[in-house]
């Protein structure tokens, strides 16, 4: 028997540190709690068991569920790197992606029941709907936009796409701003819940464009030191 | 203007202050964008109303449905009372403190014997009625409801209306102690409604005091409430304090928000969608069986009762006039 030529090991990973390995199950645990709890009530709608357990308007209440968890977790998600800039917590980044993916499923779960639960029997409609009702395009446009964010947020596509990957998902600022706009535009005359998610999305921009600021600042400021020539 | 000076440009020169201010509305012009071109129908006189009478037998035929009944459960906790909070669930919770009696209602304006009456007095000498009515709400969903009370137009003959009554104008309480929802203004308080003369002397036209058989509940607006099944919910306006016979179209409270999504008539119609959404189906909420499925079910002209309806507006352009 010929032994092969070990193929040349790749960098040995270090090894995630059990803390980490906790926080994360944690993290995964938080994340589908809610939708443990809504398929739980689902199922005793559907069997009978409780025909009240979600309500007069069940299928409103999924679509209100899912979509709120979805604009939360893209709210946690850009929440993170203002986290780990004002704690110097490093580790939040290993969360970061989890949460994106969560909110993509929460967010593909939304429009999944929307189609198969709220236009049911009524599937010619989609298209009309999405192009007809600002509200329902812009929740579509959000959604459409996370897909290729969810698709290549592997290690792989991280090496590939190398820098363009960090430009390509800075598409999450324009999805929540047009999740939270989804939001707006479906409330009647209380926007009071809306304007909460707005409140808090324009200070996790607003951060960023501050950092943004500061940052050119800070370096004008030592080009300017360098260019002037000391006596 | 080269790009140097188009950058120069300030703020408050882009946007007029007066648009950028006006918060509210600049978001339902938003919001009711593809609307637009219905907006303009307010500055339009309304037509007047009808000649035509509809015969006891064919009113009497939208009386009563046989369609199976929404479960009192249902139609006492899925709630728009936005008095108690703007939440389908706050009014069953909220409006439990709401005292309904002694409770009087202010009548007056375009009539012979206007005057503060009780809700007695409202009432007395007029035979209380069941009647099993379809709620359509602007939402899109809808329930089937067996109200007690009284034709509307009974209680309104009482004050002998003179030829200037044109409408009728309902206001609802506003009691800041009472209803908590009244702390935002989520509605240009107090909460108004209106129907021309000829739709409130309608026969199908009524004024609830109970439901299945008991008080009505706090939540569903109580002691006294409009119910006109032939258009969206918002119209049936609860808890009433104020009648008034009025001359010209009165000013209604989700008119008043925003003109362009809901109308004076309001007449249920699926040919006309809200700007926001499609009103060609509903979800009916009755029963206890799988509402997660098989719920939905085609909107109807005048939400069914077009045959005792529809001629109150023969001639109008029902799309202008949504």
């Amino acid at each position: 028997m010929v032994l092969k030529a070990a193929p040349a090991a790749r960098p040995a990973r270090p090894a995630t540190p059990p803390a980490i390995i906790a926080a994360k199950t944690l993290v995964h645990l938080l994340c589908l709690a809610p939708l443990a709890w809504l398929g739980w009530r689902v199922w005793q709608v559907l069997g009978g068991a409780n025909v009240d357990a979600l309500g007069a308007e069940p299928v409103v209440a999924i679509e209100h569920e899912l979509g709120i968890g979805a604009l939360r977790l893209l709210l946690i998600t850009l929440a993170i790197t203002p986290l780990r800039q004002i704690t110097g917590w490093t580790a939040a980044l290993r969360f970061r992606r989890m949460l994106g993916l969560y909110a993509f499923v929460y967010a593909s779960l939304h429009f999944g029941v929307w189609l198969a639960l709220d236009l049911v029997g009524d599937l010619s409609q989609v298209a009309t709907e999405i192009a007809r009702r600002p509200f329902i395009t812009v929740g579509f446009l959000a959604w459409l936009l996370l897909v290729p964010l969810a698709v290549t947020s592997t290690k792989g596509w991280m090496r590939r796409l190398g820098r363009k990957w960090g430009q390509l998902h800075k598409a999450i600022y324009p999805i929540a701003a047009l999740a939270v706009l989804h939001f707006w535009w479906i409330v009647k005359s209380d926007w009071r819940e809306p304007a909460l998610y707005a409140g808090i999305l324009a200070v996790l921009l607003g951060w960023r464009v501050w950092k943004a600021v500061q940052k050119r600042r800070l370096a004008s400021a030592a080009g300017a030191r360098v260019a002037t020539p000391r006596r | 203007m080269s790009l140097r000076d188009a950058l120069r440009i300030r703020e408050s020169e882009v946007t007029d202050e007066t648009v950028y201010r006006d918060r509210r509305r600049l978001l339902a012009l938003m919001a009711a964008a593809p609307a637009l071109t219905l907006a303009g129908c307010a500055d339009a006189e309304p037509p007047p109303a009808s000649t035509t009478r509809v015969t006891p037998a064919q009113a009497r035929s939208g009386f009563r449905t046989d369609e199976p009944l929404t479960r009192f459960e249902d139609i006492t906790s899925y709630n728009n009372f936005y008095e108690f909070g703007t939440g389908k669930g706050d009014p069953s919770s909220a409006a439990k403190t709401l005292r309904t009696s002694p409770w009087t209602v202010e009548v007056g304006g375009e009539c012979a014997k206007p005057g503060r009456v009780s809700f007695e007095d409202l009432l007395r000498g007029v035979a209380n009625e069941e009647r099993i009515y379809r709620l359509r709400c602007v939402e899109g969903w809808s329930m089937v409801i067996p109200w007690n009370g009284v034709p509307l137009a009974s209680v309104l003959r009482k004050f002998e209306p003179n030829a200037n009554a044109k409408y009728v104008a309902f206001t609802t309480l506003t009691d800041r102690e009472q209803m908590p929802g009244l702390r935002f203004r989520s509605i240009n308080w107090p909460y108004r409604e209106g129907l021309r003369i000829d739709e409130a002397m309608h026969p199908l036209a009524f004024l609830a005091t109970g439901l299945y058989g008991k008080a009505l509940p706090q939540q569903n607006g109580a002691p006294l409430r409009l119910v006109v099944p032939w258009k969206y919910g918002f119209k049936s306006i609860k808890s009433i304090v104020g009648i008034r016979f009025v001359e010209r179209m009165p000013s209604t409270a989700w008119n008043d928000l925003q003109p362009s999504e809901y109308g004076f008539f309001s007449n249920v119609n699926p040919a006309v969608d809200h700007p926001r959404w499609s009103q060609k189906t509903e979800r009916r909420i009755a029963g206890s069986g799988n509402r997660l499925l098989a719920n939905r079910i085609d909107t109807r002209p005048f939400n069914g009762y077009a045959d005792q309806v529809a001629s109150l507006y023969s001639g109008m352009d029902l799309r202008k006039w949504y």
